[in-house]
């Protein structure tokens, strides 16, 4: 007669409710640590990450900047809110292809015949890309600083427009991560994502004033999401009236939340 | 009272796309703790299906399964922390050394984080890939990862443990280590099962066998029996084309236990004795003038076996990602490489 080791008992029990929530928390922060930690083993991946949008940067304030009329003000200053939506929108594509390789490697196969969090493998993932494009905005405000970008209003409204851009990454993470989830393959995941982005980030005021566009596509342009925060983070940073623009764009980032996330959810949990 | 088994499997039925594929329709056993229980049978037989219900990452249809007694349905979080799982379908992170690995699976398997560091190092030095610890996944071969994976399946130090195809290209080093470490944990008191298309690995490790097609047990017993049973030598004879094939087939079919069948160019057969049928089958086809291209005996493998059991060769398993077409010359070649 062979005995079950020791173990075997405490297995059983069935776990408590914070004891549950504990764990999801913590099973979020060790999913979290997979990516970071992968980040720091391979740093040349941020970098090249951040040549794309650097050279926007660079091409927009040099290439075009002379061209583009109708600014109040300096157009680099008028730039660098846009710059950095935009960096996060194209960031997110980390969120989708990520998902894809991570189900077409098997590695969500191992998560899920483990006793950790079901959500986690959400959650970790939109935290670490959260914190990844954090690091890229960083980035990019030191490059807008070395190129003429001057914060017009205050320090306290220009960290505001930071905390409404890192919300807006997140419900971003979440979208792309359920994208990740349909498509289910990285090359399918890369091609299915940046015909998404590109008229949400060009049709918008990221670049250039709404105004500009023909009427039709003003129609799209100023009520698009991304136009939205666009023009909340140029009110905290470049100033201008701001409540309206900030609460739209909050609605916006917690409305995509609220539907992204139980969709991502739901689709992981049927994910075979 | 009366110890649970360590895997029932009880009418379970399972079927893909909108039920036109039924990967499993009716399969049962049982296995005993501290047992191993070889799950032999071709790509697309359902050994995977059993394996991802039985770990509880895929809900079954219909039918029930319990390990050590608990549900793989309704107790899954439970069920979740007496199993380890490894082998072909659940992968390691590439990007992440082994040591983080280790680390991470067991921080995921819920141990405080000294405890999952002691673990991991204790892994790591007992699959000597302790020199390789900090290295990415990028950099390890392919045997190293697969010990990588072996050892990512004993983090939590489960009782019962499934190894899908865990020894499917591997190199025969590998592959002899493979079967050291499931017997010394079987020693212990651990339950394996273990899927694999290759007889002579379920003959050295499993106690028990069943062999599995169209997603039910067609034959079950020991390796012993089993072979007794279905192992035959297969004599393989390559001539100059399709009619010369037939012509062979024709004239070598007194020699075999079976009806020769032809592939191609090529006409196979089970025979008693491979040097005598052998022999026999050059002078037949000379004496008729019959040119032969190539002759191979080889020893019998599961899909003869099968072929025996079923009268038919393995189907492509419709969940992989490449199907081998049994019609093709190429795959016909393949299945001769063990």
């Amino acid at each position: 007669m062979s005995t079950l080791p020791l173990d075997q008992t405490a297995a059983l029990r069935p776990m408590g409710r914070v004891e549950r929530i504990v764990w999801a928390f913590n099973d979020t922060l060790t999913i979290a640590w997979r990516f970071l930690a992968a980040m720091v083993r391979l740093p040349e991946s941020i970098v090249f990450a951040a040549i794309q949008p650097m050279l926007l940067v660079l091409m927009f304030r040099y290439v075009f900047g002379g061209a583009i009329s109708g600014v109040h003000g300096s157009y680099v200053n008028y730039l660098m809110p846009g710059i950095f939506v935009q960096t996060v929108t194209f960031g997110s594509i980390v969120s989708a292809v990520g998902m894809a390789e991570d189900i077409q490697k098997g590695i969500i196969e191992r998560f899920r015949a483990l006793p950790m969090a079901r959500s986690a493998v959400l959650t970790g993932r939109t935290l670490s890309d959260l914190t990844r494009n954090a690091c890229s905005v960083v980035l990019m405000a030191g490059l807008g600083f070395a190129v003429g970008f001057r914060i017009q209003t205050n320090v306290p409204a220009f960290l505001a427009g930071l905390g409404i851009l890192m919300l807006f990454s997140w419900s971003l993470s979440w979208g792309f991560a359920l994208i990740g989830l349909v498509v289910r393959s990285t090359e399918t995941a890369q091609v299915a994502t940046i015909p998404i982005l590109l008229p949400f980030t060009f049709a918008s005021s990221a670049f250039v004033p709404v105004s500009t566009m023909p009427g039709w596509l003003q129609a799209f342009a100023k009520n698009q999401p991304v136009s939205q925060v666009v023009n909340a983070c140029r009110a905290l940073m470049d100033g201008g009236p701001t409540s309206f623009h900030v609460w739209v764009a909050l609605a916006w980032c917690l409305g995509l939340v609220a539907v992204l996330a139980p969709l991502a959810v739901r689709r992981y949990r049927r994910t075979a | 009272m009366s110890a649970p088994l360590a895997i029932e499997a009880h009418d379970l039925t399972k079927a893909f796309a909108k039920g036109r594929v039924r990967a499993l329709d009716g399969l049962s056993f049982e296995t005993p703790p501290g047992t191993v229980l070889g799950v032999l049978g071709p790509n697309g037989a359902g050994k995977t299906t059993a394996v991802r219900i039985l770990s509880t990452t895929l809900v079954p249809d219909s039918g029930r399964a319990t390990i050590l007694g608990l549900d793989v349905v309704r107790d899954a979080a439970a069920v979740r922390r007496t199993i380890g799982l490894a082998g072909q379908n659940a992968a390691v992170d590439e990007n992440l050394s082994g040591r983080q690995n280790l680390q991470m699976i067991g921080r995921l398997s819920h141990m405080a984080r000294s405890k999952a560091k002691q673990r991991a190092e204790e892994l790591l030095e007992q699959f000597g890939l302790t020199d390789a610890a900090t290295r990415s996944l990028k950099t390890y071969s392919g045997g190293m990862r697969r010990r990588l994976d072996l050892a990512a399946a004993l983090v939590a130090q489960p009782p019962v443990l499934f190894f899908d195809e865990p020894t499917t290209g591997l190199d025969p080093q590998t592959r002899q280590d493979m079967w050291t470490w499931t017997e010394r944990l079987v020693r212990e008191g651990t339950t394996v099962l273990l899927t694999t298309q290759y007889l002579e690995e379920a003959d050295r490790l499993a106690d028990q066998v069943i062999v599995v097609d169209h997603g039910r047990v067609i034959a079950e017993g020991t390796p012993g029996t089993l072979k007794a049973e279905f192992g035959t030598t297969v004599l393989l004879v390559t001539l100059e084309d399709l009619p010369n094939a037939q012509r062979a087939a024709a004239l070598l079919a007194p020699l075999g236990s079976r009806e020769p069948m032809v592939e191609n160019t090529v006409v196979e057969m089970n025979v008693e004795n491979g040097p005598k049928a052998g022999s026999e089958a050059l002078r037949a086809l000379d004496a008729e003038g019959i040119n032969v291209m190539g002759l191979v005996l080889r020893e019998p493998s599961l899909d003869d076996v099968f072929l025996q059991l079923t009268g038919h060769h393995a189907e492509p398993d419709p969940s992989a990602s490449d199907p081998a077409g049994r019609s093709s010359p190429e795959s016909f070649g393949s299945r001769g490489t063990r």
